[in-house]
């Protein structure tokens, strides 16, 4: 998949030490940019207020002031600071691609400073697929302004014209006469040019890409495969850090009545601190402060919403708000009028973790006043302002700095333990490491909603869709809208997951790899399979007939062609589906063969074919990965898992009993990325995530005739649905 | 406290510890080898998996007293004179992680695996990976390293 010339710039010096992500601290930067060319940048405006509308509420939007910078060092060095970060998604690969290919330097000699407050500029964090889609072209365009004010440099230092100067590998020659050229490094030797990107100067046409568009090798790769990659949990400060273990509640909503910490203040070399509501157990060892923590005896007194996860729904329906309109058109009343059976379905979809491997972990350390806080986070502009808030700091006395972050998918963007951490630090005087077991990982984890959504839907005599009348709960407006030829059609949304009103939910809820979007498109190409069985009609045949959107038609043929899809109206007993969707911009079709075993109800996903649509692509073995991996991460959500809940205390807490996919369950992987050079860069973190609850939902009626309208799709729900008939 | 005496990633290592001490937060804590990860705590996600005489141990649910006298491997040992083993020449190869924070364990899972079954076959090594997490969803390419581990290690695992 990656070309072998491409696969690794260090094959020949094993080292085993990873590309550096230079520079590391604020002198070094200073020294950095004390010389040379240093272009700032601003993302667009409205894409700004784009990503603002989809932030909890409480967060700022992007200021007006520049947020990115790029530097061209007298080194020959090029350097990007930016406010996002690495959480396994690869754009500390990507976006370097994207500046080597627009300002014509080696790859190997960009570096990428991420995440850190300091030395980055403002990001409102890392999340919604837009790191490359928004984020990407105003980096080509400070790229393009950078490479002007080099031409230009060049131009007059050669006394040749510009339209006589050719750029190659960070050199700029006379076209006419080769002798005569000067490096970048050259130019910017002794300067200091500072320019503001306001002007949106041109940029390279996709197909002279020679950087871009090509796989490249992951930047990380050696640091990960070693151990030496750092995480938060790893950061040591000068002096160590005491590790930090707090009291936690045993439900949400529950109020701490009394505490006795002698106990645990008796065991050596154990600080306890108490500050308002934190009572937190220090240690210099991890599980010393654990033991200690056991020793805390607190009680609680409880106050627990009467919900639980089998009556959640009920209660999500009835405190729901009116419905907001997503989209409609014709008359819903012209549209009962043709059809001539109306289908009604109702679809529930529980609450899911992220359960990223590294929970959230940070390490806070005071120095002269200011506080450093490395964190595990997907936000670290947003948990830079919550410690100032916390502790009453001015914004130069706080930064955060982003190591690698483990696993985010919504996550990491809620930070708490960065918060924690910085108390502590404050409160003891010493670095303080707080690191959430796995119980706290699920307990404060912000989770993708339970949803419900009720589809009243039905076709005419001509087998064209006539009729949709579309209302979610919970889940919000993502994905919510149909994108078929629909003549008569009402989109509804009550009570979208960010917010609006007093939250329905006993638990936080939050972001979850393209929120709201899988349960939506759960539902849409459930209830789309329903109607084309009802017809009679292959499930390919129906969507083609009821389709003329040109992106999505083409994502489905190339599925079709890639998975060898064979027309036949469900159920076929072939146990063989198809979904589709779009999110972030991105147009994807999921085609799955799944075996069900009718006396267990157990269903393997045998294999999915995927056709993606995403625009111009930056790293297209990066992009595969961040399919086969939405793939394999929504085969959980559809099969197995889900969070449940008495009240406000979970009784999912650990790996035991919350069941993420596995080896042996991961189907193969067929993924095509369908080429679209005209189309900008859209997103590739989320999209192909979205049908897969549908495809397997649609697989296991096709194999079995059973058709499920609840996920997480488990074998007892299965059986159920068999039983029914 | 006792002296616990066993060799880590080949050199002889003496500490004085409180044996119960779960192996995992001294390799972290004590001894700063923070490439072995805390996932779970109940031995049930593998991040924090290293090798203990050859098997494959999950150091969070490993009293540091019971390898007293064995060999224990980590991540930092796998690679030898600067120079990568081929179980993460093949991640490396394949981009077999994503996020990273499941692969030292993953690695090391892999490691021990190959180690009893060199010529582990595909469904050998999906039944024997089975109990290491992931989500970010890096499986198939995990699965396609070990295979090409297996491989370049030509059925004698090192």
């Amino acid at each position: 998949m990656i070309p072998d010339d491409d696969r690794r710039d260090e094959d020949d010096e094993l080292v085993v030490d990873g590309p550096a992500r230079f520079p590391v601290d604020r002198r070094d930067f200073i020294k950095l940019t004390s010389t040379g060319l240093l272009v700032l940048f601003a993302v667009e405006p409205a894409t700004a207020l784009q990503e603002r509308e989809r932030l909890p509420t409480g967060r700022q939007g992007y200021p007006a002031d520049f947020n990115a910078y790029l530097h061209v060092g007298a080194d020959g060095r090029v350097t990007c600071l930016v406010g996002k970060v690495e959480l396994g998604q690869g754009v500390m690969t990507s976006l370097p691609q994207l500046l080597a290919e627009e300002l014509d330097v080696p790859l190997a000699s960009v570096g990428i400073v991420m995440g850190d407050t300091d030395l980055c500029p403002w990001d409102g964090g890392t999340f919604g697929s837009l790191s490359i889609r928004q984020f990407g072209p105003v980096l080509r365009q400070a790229a393009a302004e950078a490479r002007a004010v080099l031409l230009q440099l060049a131009s007059e230092r050669l006394q040749v014209p510009l339209e006589r100067l050719g750029v190659k590998a960070g050199t700029i020659s006379d076209t006419t006469d080769a002798a005569r050229k000067v490096t970048y490094a050259q130019l910017t030797e002794g300067k200091r040019i500072e320019r503001r990107l306001e002007a949106k100067p041109a940029l390279k046409a996709v197909s002279s890409f020679t950087v871009a568009g090509r796989s490249a090798a992951r930047r990380d790769a050696l640091e990960k495969v070693t151990g030496k990659a750092k995480y938060a949990g790893d950061i040591v400060p000068p002096g160590g850090a005491l590790h930090a273990r707090i009291l936690r509640p045993p439900a949400h909503g529950a109020t701490l009545a009394q505490v006795g910490t002698s106990a645990a203040e008796a065991v050596p070399g154990v600080r306890v601190v108490r500050d308002g509501d934190m009572i937190a157990v220090l240690h210099e060892h991890r599980d010393e402060a654990e033991k200690a923590l056991s020793l805390v005896k607190a009680q609680f007194t409880r106050n627990d919403p009467p919900v639980d996860d089998k009556t959640i729904f009920d209660h999500l329906v009835k405190t729901a708000a009116p419905g907001r309109t997503v989209a409609e058109g014709g008359s819903l009343a012209e549209g009962e009028r043709l059809v001539s059976r109306l289908i009604e379905s109702t679809y529930l979809d529980s609450y899911v973790a992220h359960a990223p491997m590294e929970p959230h972990a940070a390490v806070a350390a005071v120095e002269s006043g200011k506080v450093t806080v490395w964190a595990g986070t997907q936000t670290p502009f947003p948990l830079k302002s919550q410690v100032e808030q916390a502790l009453h700091l001015p914004p130069e006395k706080v930064r955060v700095i982003t190591p690698y972050v483990g696993g985010g998918f919504g996550g990491k963007s809620a930070s708490r333990q960065g918060v924690e951490a910085a108390r502590l630090a404050m409160l003891t005087g010493r670095p303080v490491r707080v690191v959430f077991s796995r119980e706290e990982e699920f307990f404060y984890d912000t989770f993708r909603p339970a949803a419900v959504v009720k589809i009243r839907s039905g076709i005419d005599a001509a087998k064209g869709i006539a009729l949709w009348d579309y209302l979610v709960y919970c889940a919000g407006e993502r994905g919510a809208a149909h994108f078929y030829n629909i003549p008569n059609h009402r989109t509804l949304s009550s009570g979208g997951w960010s917010g609006g009103g007093p939250s329905p939910h006993p638990f936080a809820i939050g972001p979850w790899r393209a929120p709201g979007a899988n349960t939506n498109a759960f539902a849409r190409e459930s209830q789309i399979d329903i109607m084309a069985a009802g017809a009679g009609v292959d499930p390919v045949e129906f969507r083609r007939k009821n389709l003329t959107d040109p992106r999505m038609l083409r994502v489905l043929e190339t599925a079709a062609g890639k998975f060898g899809w064979v027309p036949k109206a469900a159920p076929s007993g072939r146990g063989v589906g198809v979904a589709c969707g779009i999110d972030a911009g991105t147009y994807v079709c999921l085609m799955a063969e799944v075996a069900v075993d009718k006396s267990t109800g157990q269903v393997q996903v045998k294999r999915v074919t995927c056709a993606q649509e995403m625009g111009v692509v930056v790293n297209p073995d990066g992009a595969l990965q961040q399919i086969e991996g939405s793939i394999t991460m929504g085969l959980g959500y559809a099969l197995s898992e889900e969070v449940h809940f008495k009240g406000g205390e979970l009784l999912d807490r650990n790996f035991d009993t919350y069941e993420l996919p596995r080896f042996s369950q991961v189907p193969r992987i067929d993924a095509v990325l369908v080429d679209a050079p005209d189309i900008p860069a859209a997103g590739g973190g989320e999209p192909a995530i979205v049908p897969m609850g549908a495809v397997v939902a649609n697989a296991i009626f096709d194999a079995v005739g059973a058709r499920l309208y609840r996920m997480a799709m488990t074998p007892a729900r299965v059986k159920e649905a068999l039983a029914r008939g | 406290m006792r002296s616990v005496s066993f060799t880590l990633n080949g050199k002889p290592t003496r500490l004085k510890v409180d044996e119960t001490r779960a192996l995992l937060w001294v390799l972290r804590d004590d001894l700063g080898l923070t490439g072995t990860k805390f996932g779970c705590g109940q031995a049930v996600c593998g991040a924090c998996t290293v090798l203990v005489d050859n098997e494959a141990v999950r150091s969070c649910a490993t009293a540091v007293g019971d390898v007293e006298g064995k060999q224990v491997l980590t991540i930092e040992g796998l690679a030898r004179d600067g120079r990568l083993h081929p179980i993460q020449d093949a991640f490396v190869k394949h981009a077999a992680f994503q996020c990273g924070y499941c692969t030292p364990g993953m690695i090391l899972g892999a490691y021990a695996l190959l180690l009893k079954n060199p010529k582990a076959t595909r469904a050998a090594i999906i039944k024997g990976m089975d109990q290491h997490l992931c989500r970010c969803g890096a499986h198939v390419r995990i699965i396609q390293a070990v295979e090409t581990a297996a491989t370049a290690m030509k059925g004698g695992a090192r």
